[in-house]
């Protein structure tokens, strides 16, 4: 995994897990990979792992069944897609207005950009 | 901290080799298992000097150093066999990598043999290649599988990524993450930050002899942020640097948690060591 050196490795690898649920890599009520696993996987130190999952545990996105292992709980698509819905309002679009207002692109044009691009999507599905 | 869980302690520890200055002077630290420490400083501040006598090679001049409770100078077999150190240079004997693992493993009752081959394998190597006809870099990798595969209590590394080509680099991480347990205590000395960041949870530096810097990594996240600074924000700097794009580390107060840069803090440190630890130490006592 490379990493991005301004977030926490361990909100990065919340990340990672996040985008697994969305696209639905992992399922609800199934078991994830362990903390040893995935430090492993990513490169990184064991206790940095802990935290990522503990963070996780409290967001109530996964949940440790003892001595068997960690699992996405049962409405963790929900919960991750309230939580990164609540992060693109809260940080990314504001980021987006800003750079609107400064390179003077109105709500139109990026209304007509955003129907284009459904339209692609749509064609490369049929 | 209890002292049953310091599996080693170094205490107003000064070396001196004869007829030089104090290379190590005052150092008192404390290793806790489960941990992996990054040693770090400029060249020639002692960082090799410190494994030595970690390991048992180098005497302290004053103070002492104590692992599993009993001195080092006693040079106790207990003590011995519970550490292993992979040095910066070293040569290894013209033996085949299995003879070696014979010879050598019996001074290590946690020697693990199926660890050690399966480092072997997954370092791209064989049990029956001839140890002197390997390059610079499949040597360090012989030593590090045999350092892991002992399972001793304290495991040091001098420069343990210098000579791993690329993808080496990156399975000497998984290799790692694999190998800190509970109950062991990983030091390493390196320059490459870059190389293995990912892996370090706390930080000493050494300089001008002493110790400067002692200091968990989320101690240090939860205090200090490093990144670009608001033209507001000047007030709070406490170190930037110019060659990082601007990069400066400042007083985090509500900000969102940054990882930590190490190459910024060193540089920090370095220059402002006083104002930071003061800094990280206040916030440390008002958390007790």
């Amino acid at each position: 995994m490379d990493f991005d050196n301004s977030k926490p490795i361990y909100l990065q690898i919340v990340d990672v897990f996040y985008e697994n649920i969305l696209v639905k890599k992992w399922q609800e009520n199934e078991r994830i990979p362990s903390v040893r696993e995935i430090a492993v996987m990513v490169e990184v130190n064991p206790n940095t792992a802990i935290r990522a999952f503990t963070y996780l545990q409290e967001q109530e996105v996964i949940y440790n069944k003892r001595g068997i292992g960690y699992f996405v709980s049962e409405n963790g698509y929900n919960k991750v897609l309230d939580i990164k819905r609540k992060e693109f309002m809260e940080d990314l679009l504001p980021d987006i207005f800003k750079k609107m207002r400064l390179l003077d692109i109105n709500f139109e044009k990026v209304k007509d950009s955003f129907n284009q691009y459904l339209n692609t999507i749509d064609h490369e599905n049929k | 901290m209890t002292n049953t869980l310091d599996m080693m302690q170094i205490k107003d520890l000064r070396f001196y080799y004869p007829k030089s200055k104090i290379i190590l002077d005052n150092i008192t630290l404390d290793f806790v298992p489960g941990n992996i420490y990054g040693l770090f400083g400029k060249n020639g501040e002692g960082k090799s000097t410190l494994m030595k006598i970690m390991t048992g090679l180098l005497f302290p001049k004053a103070g002492y150093y104590r692992v599993l409770g009993k001195d080092i100078s006693g040079r106790n077999v207990q003590c011995l066999q519970e550490i292993f150190m992979v040095p910066e240079d070293f040569e290894l004997p013209g033996l085949k990598i299995s003879t070696y693992e014979r010879v050598n493993s019996p001074f290590y009752p946690g020697f693990s043999r199926d660890q050690f081959y399966k480092l072997i394998e997954e370092f791209k190597l064989s049990a029956d290649e001839n140890i002197s006809t390997l390059s610079f870099g499949n040597k360090k990798k012989v030593l590090i599988a045999f350092g892991i595969a002992t399972n001793t209590k304290l495991l040091l590394m001098d420069e343990p990524t210098n000579g791993l080509d690329i993808p080496s680099k990156s399975q000497f991480r998984k290799i790692m993450a694999l190998a800190v347990d509970e109950g062991k205590c990983i030091i390493i000395s390196t320059h490459q930050v870059r190389d293995l960041h990912s892996l370090i949870n706390h930080v000493v530096i050494l300089d001008q002899s002493k110790v400067v810097f002692d200091q968990p990594l989320s101690n240090i996240s939860e205090h200090l942020w490093f990144g670009k600074p608001m033209q507001n924000e000047r007030e709070s700097i406490i170190y930037s640097e110019t060659s990082f794009g601007g990069r400066a580390m400042l007083f985090r107060q509500d900000k969102d948690e940054t990882e930590v840069d190490l190459e910024l803090l060193f540089n920090a440190v370095l220059s402002e060591s006083n104002k930071i630890n003061n800094a990280l130490n206040t916030f440390h006592d008002e958390a007790i």
